[in-house]
């Protein structure tokens, strides 16, 4: 075999290899992207059904009730202008509590409740995940022009 | 008083960086003898002056200094000792001087054991890791002082971060620095080497142990943080493919292909633009990896809107050290001549393969990193990349790795015959298939294709080993005739075969439940039956803590051990901790975490069989330790007499 011909064998192995690699990374990409909504863009519909997505918002203070003898558990998310109620089997994490943010991942029921596989924890308790800080901005920047409908809506 | 004093240590450091990186440099252009040799005593006084900084900082925190900014947000008076030491690398700005502390340390060891160097080789890698130095000095100075005073002092200090209160996180980020900071030793050898337009079988020869033992310090450094999210972030995971994770892992995966690229120019004069490249990318992926980290861009990009000083600083210098070593390398490539040849099957092929596929894995994940990063600072939406991807492309890429692994090393160099080899590793091929179906068979009684998979590819690489060392005993004079490199490529590739024995049989037989649990209660699982007994009130030096006792029976009701899982609650950040009770084993951890209370008594808990965990870290250890013999080897130490004989051997020498 030449040289030229084997150099030519080499890079054609490379090109294909890094081919499907690529493809198969964007594939995998595709279909492991799981985007963020807010409790308002939930409610408005927004947010795709059968799908895995992250919600986040802040704890409802007073919203958190637990099943008596199981672990799951439920309580409302909230951006300050409309809120979702999320359930939850298993344990929350240690930074999780009423009136801090949160942010979960998982499928919006037919009932509307959101029903979370993960609920992430921080490492840090004064720390704010950056997507809810921007919902609850959106938000309130909502509310300045036309009043959201304040109180409860889950 | 002494963190001023630091404060005029690290100005002082960056003189001296700037002298370090600028005198010699111009020596070796102008042949001046007398610059030249002012990079050792550089070296030297640049360590003095940042060892006398980290110095005033560590005493800052022994000292509850709270009138420095850094250590009232760090540290807390009630803090033990111990951590108020390793609080000085809790943050950003003490982060960044260790780094500095640590580069310091590799430049003065470079000029320490490179007597036998010439002089203006050596002048020209002292003077490129000045030139790194001044970028952090420099960006610590303008950006991030960790002596800035606070006015008024803070009465008493925010604490650490309890996460980071652990063996763990005393010993992780230094190991793991040393080995970020350790490729820019590689990095300097590199772009010395495009300086000089030199790049021979000599440089590859004097850069491959420097190389090694930074690769050695971030695997330890790597399995430690692994072990530590095991066994402290409480939740049983051992690797999270966490953006944070990824930052290391990265310059990992580069630097692996770089060790071996090394080897191929080192005995075979060939690759060496490939090589230069790699070692480019290893170092500027560990700084990526360190700003990552430590500049806050992970928990939100807009995170440098905030502090635009620092993402610009940031920016800019990863833009200048790309930009600067790829420019150098584009002017000075053309001229480099790759002189060995080789055929389809020959080791060259197979070292070619390894090192794509660990490049194609490495861009793999960096995608998944960036991805969001750069849809969200487009405002393109916010998104996550989960475990699930990482997984997908990943696992793919590492199978075709480790079949490779099996019989590659043990290949001739420029040609060898597939024939020869098929029939000399045929029936380990076969006993690796048959162990991978009925190993697992026999030992949980099912197997699925991919546990089946690693399990045989994990046989096919000690295997082949085997062979190979076999073959190599009976030719060379004994055991006595193998070479320390040869032991120490052999350890590593044997550690990685452990290494995915762990992961396989981890992630395929785990067995996890979370269960309400009140005391008095038992469960059953795997064969064993955890008993909750009680749970106690204890008060920590900084803490309060749930302290529960558990009790673990075998089936035949003897006791296998007691665990006791704990929920404390740092009193100055008022967080709640996890820590887990693990009853660890050569084949199995069983591991109990308290979740939270659940009224009358009951507690959320979580029970975990894990089967051969401890197989991640025994393998990670034997990796390092395959790299410490290799980097021993005697010839490294040889090395110069012989490489200033012959710059090229066309024939290989010593075969390993």
């Amino acid at each position: 075999m030449k040289a030229r011909h084997k150099r030519i064998i080499f890079v054609a192995i490379a090109i294909v290899g890094v081919a499907v690699a690529a493809a198969l990374a964007l594939s995998a990409l595709q279909s492991n992207i799981a985007y963020f909504f807010s409790p308002t863009q939930v409610l408005a519909g927004e947010a795709p059904k059968g799908k895995v997505f992250r919600l986040g918002g802040m704890v409802v203070e007073g919203s958190m009730a637990r099943k008596p003898g199981e672990l799951t558990v439920s309580f409302a998310v909230t951006d300050t202008a409309k809120s979702v109620t999320v359930s939850y089997t298993g344990i929350l994490p240690d930074l999780f509590g009423e009136g801090q943010g949160v942010v979960t991942r998982g499928k919006l029921g037919s009932d509307g409740v959101f029903y979370a596989e993960e609920v992430l924890a921080k490492h840090d308790e004064s720390y704010m995940p950056p997507e809810v800080q921007d919902a609850v901005d959106k938000a309130q920047k909502m509310g300045v022009t036309k009043p959201a409908a304040s109180g409860g809506n889950y | 008083m002494v963190p001023e004093l630091g404060h005029f240590a690290l100005i002082l450091a960056l003189c001296v960086a700037i002298v370090q990186a600028t005198v010699p440099l111009a020596g070796t252009v102008w042949r001046v003898p007398g610059w030249i040799a002012l990079a050792r005593p550089a070296a030297s006084a640049q360590m003095l002056f940042l060892v006398l900084a980290f110095g005033a900082l560590v005493w800052s925190f022994i000292a509850n200094d709270f009138s420095v900014a850094y250590v009232a947000q760090n540290s807390n008076s009630a803090l033990p000792l111990e951590y108020r030491i390793s609080a000085v690398w809790g943050g950003h700005e003490g982060s960044l001087l260790l780094w500095g502390l640590i580069l310091g340390g590799w430049t003065f060891a470079v000029a320490m054991f490179s007597r036998r160097l010439p002089d203006d080789m050596v002048a020209r890698v002292i003077a490129v890791m000045g030139l790194i130095s001044i970028g952090f000095l420099l960006f610590m100075l303008l950006t991030s002082n960790p002596f800035d005073r606070l006015v008024p002092p803070a009465p008493d200090g925010r604490d650490l971060n309890p996460l980071l209160q652990d063996f763990g996180l005393i010993v992780h980020p230094p190991m793991l620095y040393m080995g970020y900071v350790g490729f820019s030793v590689a990095f300097a050898f590199a772009i010395a080497a495009l300086i000089e337009g030199r790049l021979d079988a000599t440089w590859a020869r004097w850069s491959r142990p420097w190389t090694i033992v930074a690769w050695v310090f971030m695997t330890f450094g790597i399995a430690l943080g692994s072990w530590w999210a095991y066994y402290e972030l409480g939740w049983g995971g051992w690797w999270f493919w966490d953006p944070v994770e990824n930052a290391s892992f990265m310059p990992w995966l580069i630097g692996t292909a770089l060790i071996h690229s090394l080897a191929v120019s080192e005995k075979r004069n060939t690759f060496k633009n490939w090589t230069v490249l790699l070692a480019i990318f290893a170092f500027s992926l560990s700084l990526l990896g360190t700003f990552l980290v430590r500049s806050g861009v992970l928990t939100s990009v807009h995170a440098f809107a905030s502090d635009p000083a620092r993402g610009i600083f940031i920016l800019a210098f990863l833009l200048l050290v790309i930009g600067g070593s790829l420019a150098l390398f584009a002017w000075r490539a053309p001229a480099v001549k790759s002189t060995g040849h080789f055929q389809l099957v020959a080791r060259e092929t197979a070292m070619l393969s390894g090192n794509v596929l660990l490049v194609v894995a490495m861009g793999a994940v960096l995608l998944g990193t960036l991805y969001p990063l750069i849809l969200d600072a487009f405002a393109l939406g916010k998104i996550s990349v989960g475990p699930p991807y990482f997984n997908a492309v990943f696992v793919p890429l590492m199978a075709p790795l480790l079949l490779i692994l099996g019989v590659g090393p043990h290949m001739r160099w420029k040609q060898d015959d597939a024939a020869t080899l098929l029939r000399r590793y045929r029936f380990v091929l076969l006993v690796s298939v048959v162990a991978g179906i009925l190993l697992p068979l026999v030992a949980y009684g099912t197997v699925t294709p991919g546990v089946g998979l690693g399990v045989a590819l994990a046989c096919w690489v000690v295997g082949g080993s085997v062979v190979d060392l076999g073959r190599r005993v009976r030719t060379s004079r004994g055991l006595r005739g193998v070479p320390r490199s040869y032991w120490g490529m052999t350890t590593a590739h044997a550690g990685l075969a452990v290494v995915v024995v762990g992961v396989t049989l981890t992630s395929a037989y785990s067995t996890e439940s979370d269960v309400r649990m009140a005391p008095g209660e038992s469960l059953e699982m795997a064969g064993y039956t955890f008993h909750f007994d009680s749970v106690d009130q204890v008060a920590g030096p900084n803490y309060d803590a749930s302290f529960g006792h558990f009790r673990i029976t075998a089936a035949d009701g003897s006791q296998v051990a007691r665990l006791n899982p704990e929920k404390r609650i740092y009193r100055v950040q008022t967080m709640p901790m996890t820590e887990a009770g693990i009853d660890g084993g050569l084949f199995r951890d069983l591991f109990i975490a308290m979740g939270e209370p659940l009224g009358d008594g009951a507690w959320a808990v979580r029970i975990y069989h894990k089967p051969f965990i401890a197989w991640l870290w025994l393998g990670a250890i034997l990796m390092g330790c395959g790299g410490l013999l290799a980097a021993s080897d005697r010839r490294y130490r040889l090395a110069v007499k012989s490489a200033q004989a012959a710059t090229v051997g066309p024939v290989a020498t010593a075969e390993s």
